[in-house]
């Protein structure tokens, strides 16, 4: 069990490793946020633990973690949400304008993905 | 069956991860992306609540709603201008959550029937040795960015060598645990020598030194997280911890390499603590051009095309509103205007763009350095709010700068540049800006909030 979590390990690092560089800087602030949210999934893991009913110790401790986990989800989202919401482009002023900036982005982002 | 629910559960929200952060590549995209990735949240955390080893559900019922009641308003009322100490934050809770898990494991393994393997052992060790250093670490760097802790570099003589010292003992009783596992003084030695360690680790690390910090710790949170998914067997956790930990170290390398500096010379090289030695040179000699709003609202009325360079001084004196209003005088008077962003600009990673974004600047006019040098010499006037280092042309000069290399924006290339300062005091590295003393800058002095004001002022009677 534990050579096959090796291989999804691998993986996933290099399934990151190939998502993550493709993400301009422009996003780099909500890529954090996005990430720390994500790692909220640690309340699994403190679920079962206080839950469980192992021990006093075990309880208490999972208790906490959960708060901790939960807030990082709850905050999280709404961070990367409130930080994307806010990511506008120009409203076109005229028709040549628009066409010339999008023709700019259009270079940009995919200059940038690469 | 419910075996069967919680592995499905656990995939899509695998799945619905991955996606999300893929949806990061374009901002128009990135909004529904990341929505769905909370739902992949939601599904983990239902699938995991129907677990049969869960006896008693009132602990987790409770734990849950206080954290959502922390949450909210983390989430929803901290500003925008505070994000990097709100990262910084989140990422020690993050750490914690894995860390409390960590130990709990290891007492409950002890205390059990089957007792504690080596396999296990080793999980869970990287577990809370990654989760407390992070713990140490992120406290610290919050609090620095808070400015409750001194921003400034705190050194001490030999503190590498203690620094390695202390880590290397750490190390030394990991490898213990991992050949006797059940020996718990050990294990808690350990954790506080970590929790010590990450302190000690980030206290030498100045202010601005900060988004290389705050992008390894965020992967040390994550990487402590995929330990736990070791530990207890749970792939989900593996996955998400691996790709949080991914996306801190590219986050950190990059920032390391639009430094010029390496790893090594950020974490262990108390940079700001060295530029004590480079001599202030020729900054007697020369003198600086101030302008007055007047004249630098004319300027800015007839330029045709005007890059704004923001940095760190711009969210301290929460001018990004007025630069919008600014911004939206020259483009009525039919100038462009345009933001060069440097990559280590401002705290943290993206921390200007978010800054600009959130007071309604469109992101196309926001501009990556390598996108925009080429621009600057079309430029009709450079307006510099804030920054410092990321414009000073000693960088690619001057060999004994202690910011010699590192790639900078080239706004010295600019028809006219005017720079909005509160005095002439040193920006971070603590040295002279050339720039400054340019004939063809003037400094604008005054807090940037106000002087914009002005100017936004002075621009409508043009």
């Amino acid at each position: 069990m534990k050579m096959l979590e090796i291989y999804i390990f691998v993986l996933a690092a290099f399934t990151g490793f190939m998502v993550i560089s493709r993400v301009p800087p422009l996003l780099h602030t909500p890529l954090m946020a996005a990430t720390n949210a994500i790692s909220g999934i640690s309340l699994v893991g403190s679920i079962i633990m206080a839950g469980a009913q192992h021990s006093r110790m075990a309880t208490w401790l999972g208790f906490i973690a959960v708060i901790a986990a939960t807030t990082n989800i709850v905050g999280g989202f709404l961070i990367v949400d409130r930080m994307l919401k806010m990511f506008q482009r120009t409203t076109g002023k005229g028709k040549a304008e628009d066409g010339r900036r999008q023709a700019e982005d259009g270079k940009r982002i995919t200059g940038a993905a690469t | 069956m419910r075996t069967a629910f919680i592995q499905l559960a656990y995939l899509a929200a695998s799945v619905l991860f991955i996606l999300g952060l893929r949806s990061l590549t374009k901002p128009d995209k990135a909004r529904r992306g990341m929505q769905f990735a909370a739902a992949g949240m939601l599904f983990a955390i239902v699938g995991t609540l129907v677990n049969h080893e869960i006896l008693n559900y009132w602990w987790i019922a409770g734990g849950m709603v206080i954290g959502a009641l922390l949450g909210y308003p983390l989430g929803m009322w901290v500003p925008m201008t505070a994000m990097p100490q709100r990262i910084a934050m989140a990422l020690t809770f993050s750490a914690l959550a894995a860390t409390l898990v960590g130990i709990a494991e290891y007492y409950t393994a002890l205390t059990s029937f089957a007792g504690l393997g080596r396999a296990k052992m080793a999980a869970l060790g990287f577990e809370v040795l990654l989760g407390s250093i992070t713990v140490g670490g992120t406290i610290v760097a919050a609090g620095k960015l808070q400015e409750v802790i001194t921003s400034k570099p705190v050194t001490f003589k030999f503190q590498n060598v203690a620094n390695g010292a202390l880590f290397a003992f750490t190390l030394g009783l990991f490898a213990y645990l991992v050949i006797q596992p059940e020996s718990p003084t050990v294990f808690y030695t350990m954790i506080g020598l970590a929790f010590l360690f990450g302190i000690l680790l980030v206290i030498p690390i100045g202010g601005a030194d900060m988004p290389v910090v705050v992008a390894l710790l965020n992967s040390y949170s994550g990487l402590a997280a995929c330990a736990t998914g070791f530990a207890i067997d749970n792939v989900v956790l593996i996955i998400a911890g691996a790709l949080d930990g991914a996306s801190g170290f590219i986050l950190s390398i990059l920032m390391s390499k639009a430094m010029n500096r390496s790893f090594a010379n950020v974490l262990f090289g108390a940079f700001g603590s060295q530029s004590m030695n480079t001599e202030t040179r020729r900054a007697g000699e020369l003198q600086v051009r101030p302008i007055s709003v007047e004249d630098a609202a004319i300027q800015l009325a007839y330029a045709q095309l005007v890059i704004v360079v923001p940095g760190y001084g711009l969210a301290v004196a929460q001018a990004q509103h007025a630069v919008r209003e600014l911004a939206e005088l020259v483009e009525k008077r039919g100038g462009e205007v345009k933001y060069a962003i440097h990559p280590v600009a401002g705290r943290m990673p993206g921390h200007m763009n978010v800054l600009l974004a959130e007071a309604n600047i469109p992101y196309d006019k926001l501009y990556d350095m390598d996108e925009i040098n080429s621009e600057f010499e079309r430029t009709d006037v450079v307006l510099v709010i804030g920054a410092n280092d990321v414009v000073n042309p000693a960088a690619r000069t001057d060999k004994s700068s202690p910011i010699y290399g590192m790639p900078i924006l080239d706004a010295d290339k600019a028809r006219t540049v005017i720079v909005m300062k509160r005095s002439m005091a040193a920006g971070f590295a603590g040295i002279e800006n050339e720039l400054f003393y340019d004939p063809k800058t003037s400094m604008l002095f005054g807090d940037a909030k106000s002087s914009l004001t002005s100017l936004i002022g002075e621009m409508k009677s043009v």
